[in-house]
């Protein structure tokens, strides 16, 4: 029954990851940028998020405001910085690279340098029973939302027009663009819903892993790997790409826990190997 | 070449005289900027010349320092032996990315590039019993080639003379037929293999050779602070020394060694003033990008030629 727990544990682990590269895949797949400030979103949401209920007391206002707000530095940063270096790949690594560094920076300034955990919302605080164990609910709440995250956009991305039109510009942009889609438009909101998927991550994570100094860029490795591992710009790859990782990492842990990165890493050179554009990745 | 003769003489004295020119801290401080005047232009015969940029190089620095400070402080070894193998692994290690990151392009190699630089830095974080974990290794001595290096005035000109082969042996390297093949390749690797060339094994090449001077480079700061920690692995560093590189002036090499003392000046001043460094330095990358993106080489060369026209 121990096996449940651990792979239970994964899973959530693995769905969390996957809402932090889901917003990385899409915007790679649009726009071409690998934007590595994509770890800070979730930084910072989590710190928002604490700041929230600090004052609040509420974890579904947190839910809210602190996804919100991310998603406004994501668009600012897109529409103001990155957009003038469209498709251009060493200004724009730079550029996210700048952000990375004064997100970091802001981020010790206001919040200080202990990590912090947020706590579990009151209805999820508790465990249930599973084969004679003891298993937190809330990590059963974050597998929930994390699917139900996954249907939406998955929904949103098959089914309506503005998905449609991602679609097309994922496909080619600029035959989209001649086709009267608002491509320019299109841009800033993926940018947007990357940064709240992001933050969203930040949030519900907080209460199992946590945010400190660091943390920022711990999490931005992991989302690469779950691309590398899925492929970029695919959101199978990214939900399949994050539950193989989560499950790898728990594992790891388990039995090399001194070594727990390799069961990530080597497993990641192996698909390289055949697949250099991950499992489900157009290159 | 010949053109330049006058301003390398001048500088190469310049260079000879500082020890008795400056105090001992901007002394030691001259001897940080030549090293990582080294790194960066090692890390810009890969971005600049080849056309790959590399997000993990700080992983070969690091690796290089930490095998030396490994070997003098665990194993007692002497710097004759210590010296050459923190290189020669650090160049092992490139041979293996290069392997692994070559499979892909774009996006994908920067990826590839930071992650695998991460394990080195996970690998040196985690393994406390035989790094030291976050605290590092202390009291690594500095070497005694044929004299002792100990003391600032000598140790600082070891490192000139090891910059000064390197950038020597880069400029050779950027200037043989082999340079301009990379720099072919940077420009179009279909043209280049449809003319016959090897496109992997001279991207291979580039890396391995890259990573041998970034290690030697690693070396060299280890023994300067007499110190390895974990901070020497990140990616921060790799980071910063990408920033030198663009700041500088990408595809230049001394461009990038500009770029480096102009980083590492400013990290001392502002060190002095406020804690916010790091805040300072992603305001330079953003600042860099919008105004000046081909570097202050490249800014320099755009005044001389508008000024020139007038």
């Amino acid at each position: 029954m121990i096996w449940v727990i651990h792979t239970l544990n994964g899973v959530s682990f693995g769905i969390l990851l996957f809402l932090l590269a889901a917003g990385l895949s899409l915007i790679y797949g649009l726009m071409k940028i690998l934007n590595l400030t994509h770890g800070s979103y979730y930084l910072v949401g989590a710190y928002i998020g604490s700041t929230v209920i600090a004052t609040t007391g509420s974890f579904i206002l947190a839910l809210i405001i602190a996804p919100l707000v991310v998603a406004v530095l994501g668009a600012v940063m897109e529409r103001f910085f990155l957009r003038r270096f469209h498709l251009d790949e060493l200004p724009q690594t730079l550029l996210t690279f700048g952000f990375l560094f004064i997100f970091a920076d802001l981020s010790l300034w206001i919040w200080g340098g202990d990590p912090i955990m947020l706590p579990k919302p009151a209805m999820f605080s508790r465990s249930i029973d599973i084969g004679g164990l003891g298993y937190p609910t809330y990590r059963l709440l974050l597998i929930g939302v994390g699917l139900l995250v996954a249907l939406i956009l998955w929904w949103f991305q098959e089914r309506t027009r503005v998905g449609a039109m991602l679609r097309a510009g994922v496909d080619d942009a600029e035959i989209a663009r001649a086709m009267g889609i608002d491509v320019s438009l299109l841009f800033t909101l993926v940018f947007a819903v990357g940064a709240l998927l992001a933050a969203l991550g930040g949030v519900l994570g907080g209460p199992i892993i946590g945010a400190g100094p660091g943390t920022d860029f711990d999490v931005m490795l992991l989302a690469f790997v779950v691309v590398i591992i899925g492929g970029l710009g695919s959101l199978r790859g990214a939900l399949v790409g994050g539950l193989v990782v989560g499950l790898l990492d728990n594992f790891g842990k388990i039995f090399f826990p001194e070594f727990a990165l390799f069961t990530i890493f080597v497993p990641m050179a192996v698909i390289l190997s055949f697949r250099p554009t991950g499992l489900f990745g157009r290159g | 070449m010949r053109r330049y003769l006058p301003i390398i003489i001048v500088a190469i004295a310049i260079f000879l005289a500082l020890p008795y020119l400056l105090p001992t801290y901007y002394l030691s401080l001259s001897t940080k900027i030549l090293i990582f005047a080294l790194f960066a232009m090692s890390l810009d015969l890969l971005i600049g010349y080849t056309g790959l940029a590399s997000l993990g190089h700080a992983a070969f620095f690091g690796l290089g320092g930490y095998v030396v400070g490994l070997l003098v402080v665990r194993g007692q070894v002497s710097e004759w032996i210590a010296f050459p193998a923190g290189i020669i692994l650090a160049t092992a290690l490139g041979a293996l990315f290069a392997v692994l990151a070559l499979r892909a392009r774009g996006s994908y190699f920067l990826m590839i590039t930071l992650a695998l630089a991460q394990v080195v830095w996970g690998i040196a974080f985690g393994w406390r019993t035989l790094t030291g974990g976050d605290d590092g290794l202390p009291g690594v001595k500095r070497p005694t080639f044929f004299v002792s290096l100990a003391d600032e005035n000598s140790f600082y000109y070891f490192v000139l003379l090891m910059v000064g082969l390197s950038a020597w042996a880069l400029f050779a390297i950027v200037r043989s037929p082999f340079g301009h093949a990379l720099r072919g390749i940077r420009e179009s690797e279909t043209r280049m293999l449809a003319l016959g060339y090897n496109v992997w094994l001279h991207q291979f090449a580039a890396f391995v050779i890259s990573s041998a001077f970034a290690g030697l480079a690693g070396a060299l700061f280890v023994y300067n602070t007499r110190f390895v920690s974990p901070d020497v692995l990140h990616v921060v560093r790799s980071a910063e020394v990408l920033i030198m590189v663009i700041l500088g002036g990408v595809g230049t090499l001394l461009g990038p060694a500009i770029g480096a003392a102009v980083i590492i000046l400013l990290e001392d001043f502002i060190s002095s003033l406020t804690q916010r460094w790091l805040l300072i330095l992603g305001i330079v990358y953003v600042v860099t990008t919008l105004f000046a993106p081909r570097g202050l080489v490249g800014l320099y060369k755009e005044h001389f030629s508008r000024n020139r026209k007038r």
